[in-house]
């Protein structure tokens, strides 16, 4: 169907050769679905190459990984998740970057006994009522960087500012997620086309707002848009977003229009614990360029499942479950620990976008969420 | 609403407009005269936007990438002209949308091939950056104001190289009879090349321009092609005063529509069912005008009957 | 070899196909399977307007999406134990597919009715673009409108049942979906030389001499883009069950132009042209996507060697092009 490449460490080569039942007592199958190709494929070459470095640090860690491409297609990564669990026979699914791919594949494998542990996508309906003792956001829970955003437009006191998202429900959960921190006045609140490439009349609307600051969320090409139409349009108010518009891999291409912009993140690459700083320096030893946030996502959760497998073997479910949920790992986000419903209680920083001698980078420049869990804890049931 | 929005979005709208049209004339032209649908149009826009950018980023020079938009589409469309397209005249449609579909798979992965998958950088140069103040107080963007002023120009100068000189009778003459010309001794694979290569570098040119606002990206060309279809059908095909009157029409319906329709959504029911309401009628308003001229005029405003 | 054989074999290598699979115990290649008979069932939908019609529809992807949402919107109120509407009549959503495919039939022709009425208005370059710019203004409604999941699409955890089939079972739904572009196949055949095939292909041919006898060409072109409309809404829904899953992306002007691949891959106006094309393209889908990640290229160089070089597609390369049924 696609890029299959299986890489495997020496000790599983030889269980496969001894069979497929010493094979599952050894180690652990892993099936990787993610985005590696067409539009929004550098974000996810960049989980997997996270992950892969997490998996080729731990050595002989038993882990095989099948890496298979959905090209963003919901009805692509349904059938590949149907491959790797009816064919490939794996244990643990991982590697989705957008929600509406994991809602199309999570609910089905983990209803077939399989462990998912997400990179990225944590969409709310998996978080509240959805949720599964199986399922493991490692990234966040979709809300909580426009929660973050939110907490800090109302801290740094800013009394009216101007939300905007695409029109679709990552972008309602998005401004319902800034409101739930931020209950003040707003200038306005608008929903864009998804793909929309022209802000003028957004812009347009801002300036006659009367508003103090902005906060948009426009995953990919739309933010790159929005935030070089912004400069030139010389509103000039200060801007907050997430840190999706805002990552490594997108402010090359949105240049000094970037700079000075606060940012959302549970992620940054000057965070300072061990662990983070040799992830950064052997993520751009091994691959020539700065880590991403989903390459941290990526090299989080394979050590995740590395670190559940020293404690508990694959096949009984129960104690690979609690071992997982024990989350004993060196996060490169420091503290790390799952709320009830498996999905991150972490710190949420602010970074602002700076320049580093040519390189246009970010900053923490504070935390906005200390201890964040999300929304959805009360409604799941499990 | 104050007045001064109302402007400031109408002048967004002819932005957007005089964009489109610089898409849509060359596939109207191409068309006209060929008799050929180029689904692969929109990645000549790309392949503008891209080269534009490779070139801002190693000399430096909004001009040069200018012209090297301009140079690299057109090459690029004569290339396709020559190995596939000018095989394609004298298939039947569907021949031409399979070729021209397999085109935009080639240009669209060859593009990430050898671009990579993340976005590139292209900006508005120093001088162009930043608002200007119109009549009335409305700060405008100056770039877009170029860009408004720079397309209406290039619209002028189509419609004269097009109307006064001796390659514009040749085109006329290639939509009015093919086989005329032909006779008349004029060396028509010759014209014809020319023709596509010049609608190439129009739509390569609209996709530098774009490209410094907006993300230089695989797949940006399709979005833009379709919604210049819907300028063509609304203008009638062949016709580049069609194409232009169709575009303004489409850039300004779909800005202020954007703009206005949540708030006068607003005026008869709740906030949050006006915003679903009006930004979902929003997103289809221009094919609504499209099916609204169907009804009335089938052949487009400009079309011939 | 004769047209009618190569269907045979077609249809035979399918069927085997699958039986194979069901032997070996490779569930994922019936899954395939089944995806190939779902996708050639669009395709022969398509290969009415195209084929039979002459007509260039490049918006079919609206039917196929349409068909996909009947059977999420019902299967996800009956999942929810939700009606469907309360007033001025209780309508419950349903999990059976017998029910689930006549509304997808009945929805997706009423949308073909529509469309076709305007777009049949014009003809040639303009049909193309017409049907293509309806085509994107449904997929931009199918993500702006909330109610039903929006960009993420709607999830269906349990595959809609069929009277006394285990539908969840990959063998049996592949024969369920196999049967159905059998029977599809043999209306569409009927079809062609039906006195209502015979004077849709003198349409396309001569309308002023269908005129002169009487008949409307807009009307005998409508009729059939409203079948056309209703077999790919069909295979729609068939396909949002095979995933248990719909999603604004089955509206995408993507998924026309890979509907419109298999049927001109195959043959255009070749009854079994779209099992060929659909065969072949999952196939090449297998084998390029695993020689490298930039498989599109190769894709495209393919397609253009197919339109250029070998024209008729596949069967029409075996069969001989004075073997086409026009």
């Amino acid at each position: 169907m696609s890029i299959a490449r299986t890489i495997s460490t020496a000790a599983i080569a030889a269980a496969i050769a001894l069979g497929a039942a010493s094979a599952r007592a050894e180690g652990v199958k892993v099936g990787m679905i993610t985005t590696l190709s067409g539009g929004g494929a550098g974000l996810g070459i960049d989980a997997r190459d996270g992950f892969m470095l997490a998996v080729k640090q731990a050595g002989d860690a038993g882990i095989e990984v099948i890496i298979e491409d959905d090209q963003r297609k919901p009805d692509v990564a349904v059938q590949l998740a149907d491959k790797m669990i009816q064919s490939d026979k794996v244990d643990v699914l991982t590697g989705i970057i957008w929600s509406n791919l994991a809602m199309a594949v999570v609910p089905a494998a983990v209803a077939q006994g399989k462990f998912y542990l997400s990179v990225n996508a944590a969409p709310s309906a998996l978080a509240g009522k959805g949720c599964n003792p199986n399922y493991f956001s490692v990234a966040y829970q979709n809300d909580n960087l426009h929660e973050a955003a939110g907490a800090y437009i109302a801290n740094a006191g800013y009394k009216k500012p101007f939300i905007l998202a695409p029109n679709y429900p990552a972008g309602k959960d998005s401004l319902t997620g800034f409101k739930r921190f931020y209950t003040g006045e707003l200038a306005g609140e608008v929903y864009t086309k998804l793909g929309q490439t022209d802000y003028a009349a957004e812009i347009a609307q801002i300036r006659a707002s009367g508003a103090d600051s902005v906060f948009f969320f426009l995953p990919g090409g739309m933010g790159i848009s929005f935030m070089k139409q912004y400069a030139d349009s010389g509103v000039g108010l200060p801007v907050v977003g997430p840190a999706f518009s805002f990552d490594q891999g997108i402010l090359g291409a949105v240049g000094e229009a970037a700079l000075g912009v606060k940012n959302t993140s549970q992620w940054s690459k000057d965070i300072d614990n061990a662990a983070n700083k040799a992830f950064v320096e052997s993520f751009q030893a091994e691959y020539g360029r700065l880590p991403s946030l989903y390459a941290a996502q990526g090299f989080d959760t394979a050590n995740l499942l590395i670190s559940a497998l020293a404690k508990a073997d694959i096949s009984d479910a129960d104690a690979f479950r609690a071992a997982l949920e024990a989350a004993d790992f060196a996060s490169v986000r420091g503290d790390f620990a799952f709320a009830p419903n498996n999905h991150p209680i972490q710190d949420i920083y602010v970074r602002e976008v700076i320049k580093e001698g040519e390189v246009i980078t970010n900053k923490i420049v504070g935390v906005a969420i200390e201890d964040r869990s999300n929304a959805y804890v009360d409604e799941c049931k499990m | 609403m104050s007045t001064l929005l109302l402007i400031e979005q109408v002048l967004n709208g002819l932005q957007l407009g005089v964009m489109l049209f610089l898409m849509a004339a060359g596939l109207t032209l191409i068309f006209g005269v060929m008799g050929l649908i180029n689904l692969a149009h929109g990645s000549l826009y790309m392949v503008g936007a891209f080269a534009a950018a490779a070139v801002a980023a190693a000399t430096g020079s909004f001009l040069l990438a200018l012209a090297a938009s301009l140079a690299a589409a057109a090459a690029a469309g004569a290339v396709i002209e020559l190995g596939v397209i000018r095989r394609l005249y004298d298939r039947d449609h569907l021949d031409q949308v399979l070729a021209t579909f397999a085109l935009i798979l080639v240009f669209s992965e060859g593009t990430r091939w050898i671009f990579g998958s993340f976005p590139l950088f292209l900006e508005v140069p120093d001088y162009l950056s930043g608002p200007v103040t119109l009549f009335g107080g409305i700060q405008y963007p100056l770039y877009r104001l170029v860009i408004i002023l720079a397309g209406l120009g290039i619209a002028a100068g189509l419609f004269l190289l097009i109307g006064r000189t001796r390659i514009g009778i040749q085109i006329r003459a290639g939509e009015a009879d093919r086989e005329m010309i032909a006779a008349l001794g004029i060396d028509i694979t010759r014209l014809y090349t020319l023709v596509f290569a010049l609608g190439a570098a129009l739509a390569g040119l609209a996709g530098a321009l774009v490209g410094a606002i907006q993300s230089v990206q695989v797949g940006m060309g399709e979005p833009v092609l379709i919604l210049a279809f819907v300028v063509i059908v609304i203008g009638g095909i062949g016709s580049v005063k069609g194409a232009l009157v169709g575009a303004l029409l489409v850039g300004l319906t779909d800005t202020l529509g954007r703009s206005f329709l949540p708030g006068l959504f607003g005026l008869i029911m709740e906030p949050a069912a006006a915003t679903t309401v009006g930004s979902a009628l929003a997103s289809m308003a221009i094919y609504i005008l499209m099916a609204g001229v169907l009804l009335f005029r089938p052949r487009g405003l400009f079309g011939v009957a | 070899m004769r047209e009618r054989h190569i269907n045979a074999i077609l249809l035979g290598g399918l069927l085997a196909t699958a039986l194979a699979a069901w032997g070996l115990d490779q569930p994922f290649t019936i899954t395939l399977a089944t995806k190939v008979a779902i996708l050639a069932l669009a395709g022969v939908g398509l290969n009415i307007t195209l084929g039979l019609g002459g007509m260039i529809s490049l918006g079919h992807a609206a039917f196929f999406g349409i068909g996909g949402y009947a059977m999420g919107i019902l299967a996800s109120h009956a999942q929810n134990y939700t009606p469907l509407m309360e007033a001025p009549l209780l309508i419950e959503g349903t999990n059976s597919m017998p029910v689930i495919w006549l509304v997808a039939i009945a929805a997706s022709a009423l949308a073909a009715l529509v469309i076709g009425a305007l777009s049949l208005r014009t003809t040639g370059a303009y049909f193309i673009m017409v049907t293509l710019a309806f085509g994107q203004m449904l997929y931009y409604f199918a993500i702006s409108w909330p109610a039903y999941g929006g960009e993420d699409g709607l999830s269906i955890y349990v595959r809609n049942g069929f009277p006394g089939l285990n539908t969840l079972d990959p063998i049996q739904f592949f024969g369920l979906c196999f049967v159905l572009l059998c029977l599809v196949l043999l209306f569409v055949a009927r079809l062609g030389r039906a006195p209502f095939g015979l004077a849709l292909t003198a349409a396309r041919q001569v309308p002023a001499r269908v005129e002169a006898v009487g008949l409307s060409p807009y009307r005998l072109q409508l009729v059939a883009f409203v079948l056309s409309g209703a077999i790919t809404g069909l295979a729609g829904a068939l396909f949002a069950d095979l995933n248990r899953f719909v999603s604004p992306a089955m509206f995408s002007w993507q998924t026309s132009g890979e509907i419109m691949v298999f049927v001109i891959l195959g043959g255009v106006a070749r009854l079994c042209g779209p099992v060929a094309g659909a065969a072949l393209f999952i196939l090449l889908e297998h084998w390029l996507g695993a020689l490298s990640e930039f498989w599109h290229i190769y894709l495209g160089a393919l397609l253009l060697i197919v339109v250029l070089f070998a024209r008729g597609g596949l069967i029409g390369q075996i069969a001989g092009r004075e073997a086409a049924h026009d």
